[in-house]
């Protein structure tokens, strides 16, 4: 499918191309917030716990902290786990999948099990654990949220690898003696990526979530302001300030909303079959 | 069933597969030990002054002064004794505390699956009716904004509106503390307790569980016994409770099994909005306190729980899937 042909199905489906402009805009905001804010977002010295008005759209905070200005540099770090962390799981769950089709047997039992395992586990709680014990950096929570959700990829993947490996094409690649290694990133995988970025794209918004719940439970990295460290600290001051609640969560569900629409889109424009059944 | 070999030797076998499960999670909770910075004392008794005499004790308890595969295995043997460590903090073994909490998160977690199958079963069917339609379109709408909103910000809201704004509805914990209630007025209590927490915690699997059903639904309508059904001049109730339902419930009662795992973690974050005194809460401040062994104890048992339901499932869904009964009769 050329680019231009995807992008024409894509657009039929008006929730996507907004949702997809949604998100071009969480990014520019995220890029752009040192400019788009007026006041610092550390910077104390503002009246605490004033409503939102036009000086401060969102309020300030106990210690008088602008929250528009908190709020949109948590898009930084919202997006940036999103985006890393299923490229995390991307990666590995590509390269288990990969594996675990194309040579079957043994290797595909003990690789199945293991995807079997990281499904069934309480993967927050796991993750909880280990950002507790090994300390909560940034790219540790990355990681740990990346490690943690590769098994949905791993069996997308798997799956057209066990599909493809007995066509004609790859046959008769094997058939001319060509590598292993060459036809699995060849020949076979770029039919099995089309479908993982699908997956990864839900990914995304999970992701955004589980850092979110990281954050809330006061596991986020206290170098960066996180949107669910907003709501962490709004917990306790809800009663007489509720707008520290309402604004980053609000945040948080457009923009993971917006991400679940465009895999959607995504899947549809990919898949222009299923649509029309 | 019981009289069944196959289905057995099924239930054997899933219960021999997760013996190498459960082994791994103490073999994953070890390494951890000894990953985390600092000596592996601190992860093994938490970071509170523990007299020396039981640090000398565990120290030799866990051989850590020997080998790391010896070490290994007396902790494997120790976690398989069922001793999970001691908490300093609430100065009770973990596992007391642990269990102790349980049945608090049970009471949320319980009412909340049951929610959020029923409900979602039921919108799922309305939705599925007529594709397209307002009914569906709306059911989409509420499923898809349901799965997008972050779980503890929604009790944080509805915490907002129902206690705040309104008052109707009391925002912490589990009863009303210092109130000597008697019979129905303490269950009503309990009861406007429990509202908010299960709402919270329902909804995206109530969500969830509405996609599912709306597009098994669809599927099941397509399927040939369906035009059969139809063609016999079934009355559409009856193709829909009895032919579709059946079937279309299969994929739901899967996921079941998943749903469990993903409500401890949304009891975890609903529990901090909420106060509420279960293992949710307990991991909190677990955290806060940087009570370790709470934390890996509470991992385990919370795995070895969404283990047992799973199986559970599994059996349950042995019994449902028309299919396998067709396979057992031949």
């Amino acid at each position: 499918m050329r680019p231009y042909e995807f992008w024409w199905r894509f657009r039929k489906n008006r929730a996507a191309e907004i949702s997809s402009y949604c998100i071009l805009l969480f990014i520019v905001v995220a890029v752009c917030a040192s400019w788009i804010s007026s006041y610092d977002p550390f910077a104390l010295g503002n009246e605490p716990f004033l409503p939102p008005q036009r000086d401060h759209l969102m309020g300030t905070d106990d210690l008088g902290r602008d929250t528009f200005s908190r709020v949109l540099y948590g898009t930084q770090v919202s997006l940036m786990v999103g985006f890393l962390a299923a490229a995390t799981s991307l990666i590995v769950g590509t390269a288990v999948g990969s594996v675990s089709g194309y040579f079957g047997g043994l290797v595909d039992d003990v690789l199945m099990r293991a995807t079997e395992y990281v499904l069934v586990i309480p993967r927050f709680f796991l993750a909880l654990l280990i950002v507790a014990l090994l300390g909560t950096g940034i790219t540790k929570i990355i990681l740990v949220i990346g490690f943690l959700s590769w098994p949905e990829i791993a069996r997308v993947v798997r799956a057209q690898f066990l599909t493809f490996k007995e066509r004609e094409f790859v046959l008769a690649a094997r058939a001319m003696g060509m590598k292993d290694w060459k036809i699995i990133f060849a020949e076979i995988l770029p039919n099995a990526i089309p479908p993982a970025i699908v997956v990864g794209s839900f990914l995304v918004a999970r992701a955004i979530l589980l850092e979110a719940g990281l954050s809330f439970l006061g596991l986020g990295d206290p170098n960066y302001i996180s949107w669910g460290m907003l709501l962490s600290d709004a917990q306790e001051r809800i009663w007489y300030s509720m707008w520290l609640a309402i604004f980053p969560g609000l945040a948080i569900s457009l923009l993971v909303l917006s991400i679940n629409l465009f895999g959607d889109g995504v899947n549809d424009a990919l898949n222009p079959k299923l649509k029309e059944k | 069933m019981s009289s069944d070999g196959s289905v057995k030797t099924y239930i054997l076998r899933r219960l021999i597969h997760a013996g190498p499960l459960l082994l791994c999670v103490i073999v994953f909770n070890f390494t951890l030990i000894h990953l985390a910075p600092g000596d592996p004392i601190e992860s093994l008794i938490g970071e509170f002054p523990a007299p020396d005499a039981y640090v000398e004790e565990m120290k030799r308890a866990f051989g850590l002064d020997q080998s790391l595969h010896v070490q290994l295995w007396l902790y494997i043997k120790a976690i398989l004794k069922g001793n999970l460590g001691f908490s300093f903090y609430y100065r009770e073994p973990v596992l007391t505390v642990i269990l102790e909490r349980v049945p608090a998160t049970l009471q949320l977690m319980v009412p909340a699956l049951l929610f959020s199958v029923v409900f979602g079963v039921v919108l799922g069917v309305l939705a599925a009716r007529k594709p397209y339609s307002l009914s569906d379109n709306s059911v989409s709408s509420f499923a898809l904004l349901g799965y997008c909103v972050p779980v503890f910000w929604l009790g944080q809201m509805l915490m907002l509106v129902f206690s705040i704004k309104l008052g109707w509805l009391p925002s912490q914990g589990i009863r009303t503390l210092g109130a000597e209630l008697q019979g129905f007025a303490a269950f009503g209590d309990r009861l406007s307790h429990l509202l908010l927490p299960v709402l919270a915690l329902s909804i995206r699997h109530m969500a969830i569980n509405a996609r599912i059903m709306r597009s098994s639904m669809l599927e099941v309508s397509y399927e040939d016994y369906i035009t059969l059904a139809r063609s016999k001049g079934l009355a559409e109730k009856k193709i829909v409770a009895g032919h579709m339902l059946p079937n279309a419930l299969l994929p739901v009662v899967t996921i079941i099994g998943l749903d469990v795992g993903f409500l401890f973690t949304g009891s975890v974050l609903v529990e901090t909005v909420f106060g509420w005194p279960g293992i949710g809460r307990l991991m909190y401040e677990s955290i806060l306190k940087r009570d370790y062994p709470v934390l890996m104890g509470t991992f385990m048992i919370t795995t070895v729980l969404v283990v047992v339901t799973n199986l559970i499932v599994d059996i349950v869904y042995l019994w449902l899937d028309p299919r396998v009964k067709y396979d057992r009769k031949k």
